[in-house]
């Protein structure tokens, strides 16, 4: 559909905006069920990231979703910013946090050897930036059944619904098809990712199931990972965990806001009362 | 500048010779002085937060440029992983400037009201208005282009929906799009001159400011009650009366711009324009920041693709007109009962538009009553239908209802000053009807 669209729309080329708008009825068809819900720690005007949350992420990211999914934006260096998942005052250069060194030192990060011009891999430091699963978008789509695996720097800011979006698609993933839906292999039905599964059903037309299809297979179960703070890994846990992870990856300076904001708020407070007194001094003997 | 007489005196050798060759002192001084009407309410402090707005934009876009990269392969990185994360203040530098370009339109929006409330625009402020009016399209346009600089999602195909109207133009369409794009698509090319003139019109928009602000020296500020000021005990000096007041309204606006700024900074945003722009995969609804919406409703209102285009390019060239359509001879208002209300419809209508541009076309108004009968390609119960009654009120208002009220309507008497209404109330409360909206700040 998408693609048939894009090539209308070069064909027509100046008369891009009107096909998609009329073309966007054939597409409402998307549906998706309502969003699980889910307590933060970083809701609210004063919530914070949770740090074992984060590092329990971080592990979930690490050992399960980084094996496709890329996170181009973020530097090892960043996982011991402040209010990153290890973050330590006694490190306030990140640079000289050891998790962060040894976390970058495991990686083997593509370069080139100054002496030979060989491309090589060598251990990483604390700059350069998480690797990359796949050399390039190509290797990513060959390997994945057509579909690149999508960034996931930004992923929660990119999504309706942020975090609660990541936990309800991963934990619904894979949920068996209501009768009627067939699925093409390598496919899974999932009520959370919007789509239109309509091309596969053939049941009952007015009950065409919610949700859409989903090229991942279920990425967590019950102790994929085993967490290093004693919390119990359940396939719940795991998918709250790594989508916490992935808020303070697409906002890591989300604490630094929050605090500047405070101090913000209440300077202009007291400085707007000061101005409002003043206004009332000079204004006193004027009628207005 | 100003027509007022001069108080200035050089107070030391060196004034004096400078006022002499260059009396750059004796006219800030002139502006300071001011003779202001004493009657104007919060309403008026929009001139002075545009100025901020204004001041804002240009100095966070400044800092924004040193680290933004214009070109297809780098702008999404620069702005999101350099400026957002590694830039000192980065996330907050931006943060000002994208909430600031809404909050920019917010207060314009506001103070276009005002001007159309209290008949700010009508004779002797005429070019006063005509210049608010060119200002306000140089700042679709630079805000347009801004949006496209972080090349998002929504980034490229906005340019691409917004770029290809012009296309529909007879005989210059065509060229007049590939000189827009600087190819044959929106790529590269496009992305750097938008950057190029993103950095440009603001400058421009400050000189337009300038001309407005002499324009609005020369004949004087309108005020509530659209009486001229006829005599001294009329008017205050600008400062310190309303250099004040503007800035206790800065300082409340502020607190509401720092609200989005530091706790709903994407509150604004569209989540499409955080993943990079990608001209083979299209996002399922575009649709254009807030302040645009009211157009983007008229535009998809009319079946016809040209004509569609014209009503938008209608729609702002209502403003233009706006001092010629209206025939009444009382500025405000609030002497003007029955315009009054027409005007608040009007102010729905447009809210309506903004609504209906923001859903999609085929959306049920009426929920549970399926589309209804269709017209002209669409459902009656449909968002287009309203949209198409919306934008109907919307010209009828401009050319209909403004000059035949004009010349029908019987108006309130008029105070003889404008000082009258003041004194009336010795707390200090402006008179005017109960709608009068001067109790808010």
């Amino acid at each position: 559909m998408l693609r048939k669209l894009f090539a209308a729309a070069q064909v027509a080329g100046l008369f891009g905006a009107g096909l998609l708008v009329t073309a966007s009825p054939a597409l409402s068809a998307t549906t998706q069920a309502p969003l699980k819900e889910v307590h933060w720690s970083f809701e609210g005007p004063f919530g914070m990231y949770d740090q074992e949350q984060l590092q329990r992420g971080y592990k979930v990211y690490h050992e399960v979703c980084s094996s496709c999914h890329s996170m181009k934006m973020v530097a090892f260096r960043n996982l011991a910013d402040p209010g990153g998942p290890f973050w330590n005052p006694k490190y306030p250069n990140p640079n000289d946090n050891p998790v962060a060194k040894a976390i970058a030192k495991e990686a083997q990060i593509a370069d080139i050897d100054p002496d030979s011009g060989d491309a090589i891999k060598r251990p990483g430091t604390t700059a350069d930036y998480l690797p990359s699963p796949f050399a390039n978008d190509a290797a990513a789509r060959a390997a994945n059944g057509g579909a690149v695996p999508p960034d996931m720097s930004l992923l929660a800011a990119a999504r309706e619904g942020g975090p609660q979006y990541i936990y309800s698609v991963v934990t619904g993933d894979g949920t068996p098809p209501p009768p009627g839906l067939a699925l093409p292999a390598g496919k899974f039905y999932d009520p959370w990712m919007p789509g239109d599964v309509s091309s596969f059903y053939k049941g009952d037309p007015h009950k065409i199931p919610t949700g859409g299809v989903i090229a991942m297979p279920p990425p967590l179960t019950d102790n994929r990972v085993t967490y290093d703070d004693g919390v119990k890994a359940t396939t719940d846990q795991e998918a709250k965990d790594v989508a916490a992870f992935l808020q303070w990856a697409a906002d890591p300076k989300m604490e630094q806001r929050k605090q500047t904001g405070f101090a913000v708020m209440i300077f202009l407070v007291l400085f707007s009362g000061l101005l409002y007194g003043s206004y009332r001094q000079i204004w006193r003997k004027v009628a207005h | 500048m100003s027509e007022h007489p001069s108080t200035y005196q050089p107070g030391t050798a060196i004034e004096r010779w400078l006022d002499a060759r260059l009396p750059i002192i004796r006219f800030s001084a002139d502006l300071l002085d001011y003779p202001t009407p004493r009657n104007l309410n919060y309403w008026y402090t929009f001139g002075g937060i545009l100025s901020f707005c204004l001041v804002v934009q240009i100095v966070t876009g400044i800092v924004l440029a040193m680290h933004y990269d214009p070109s297809a392969a780098g702008a999404f990185v620069s702005v999101q992983r350099s400026i957002m994360r590694d830039v000192n203040y980065g996330w907050l530098i931006r943060g000002l400037h994208a909430n600031g370009a809404a909050m920019f339109f917010l207060a314009v929006y506001i103070h276009i009201l005002r001007g159309m409330y209290y008949g700010s625009y009508k004779s002797p402020r005429e070019v006063l208005w005509l210049l608010g009016c060119v200002i306000y399209v140089l700042m679709m346009a630079t805000a347009f282009m801004g949006y496209v600089l972080p090349w998002g999602q929504m980034s490229f195909w906005g340019a691409k929906v917004i770029t290809s109207l012009f296309g529909a133009l007879p005989l210059v369409g065509k060229p007049l799009t590939t000189l827009l794009w600087g190819g044959f698509s929106v790529d590269d090319p496009t992305l750097t001159r938008f950057f190029s003139l993103h950095y440009l019109l603001p400058f421009v928009i400050a000189a337009v400011v300038a001309l407005h602000i002499w324009a609005l020296h020369v004949p004087g500020n309108s005020n509530p009650t659209g009486v001229n000021v006829r005599s001294a005990s009329d008017t205050v000096p600008f400062h310190p009366y309303y250099t004040v007041k503007d800035l206790f309204a800065v300082s409340l606006f502020m607190i509401l711009f720092a609200l989005f700024v530091f706790y709903l900074p994407e509150a604004m945003g569209k989540v499409d324009n955080q993943v990079a722009a990608d001209p083979l995969k299209t996002p399922a609804h575009i649709v254009p920041e807030w302040y645009l919406l009211p157009f983007y409703a008229i535009l998809r209102a009319i079946p016809d693709k040209l004509t569609g285009v014209l009503a938008l390019g209608g729609a702002i060239l209502m403003l233009f007109v706006l001092p010629w359509l209206d025939t009444s001879k009382v500025r405000s208002m609030r002497y003007r009962p029955t315009y009054r209300m027409f005007f608040f419809v009007w102010i729905v209508a447009s809210l309506a538009l903004g609504w209906c541009g923001s859903q999609e076309p085929d959306g049920v108004i009426i929920p549970g009553a399926g589309p209804g009968p269709i017209f002209l390609d669409y459902g009656v119960n449909t968002v287009t239908w309203l949209s198409r009654i919306a934008a109907l009120y919307y010209f009828a208002y401009f050319l209909v209802i403004t000059p035949i009220l004009g010349l029908t309507e019987t108006p309130l008497p008029v105070p003889d000053s404008l000082y009258t209404p003041v004194l009336s109330h010795p707390a200090g409360v402006p008179a005017g009807a109960a709608a009068a909206p001067e109790t808010k700040g």
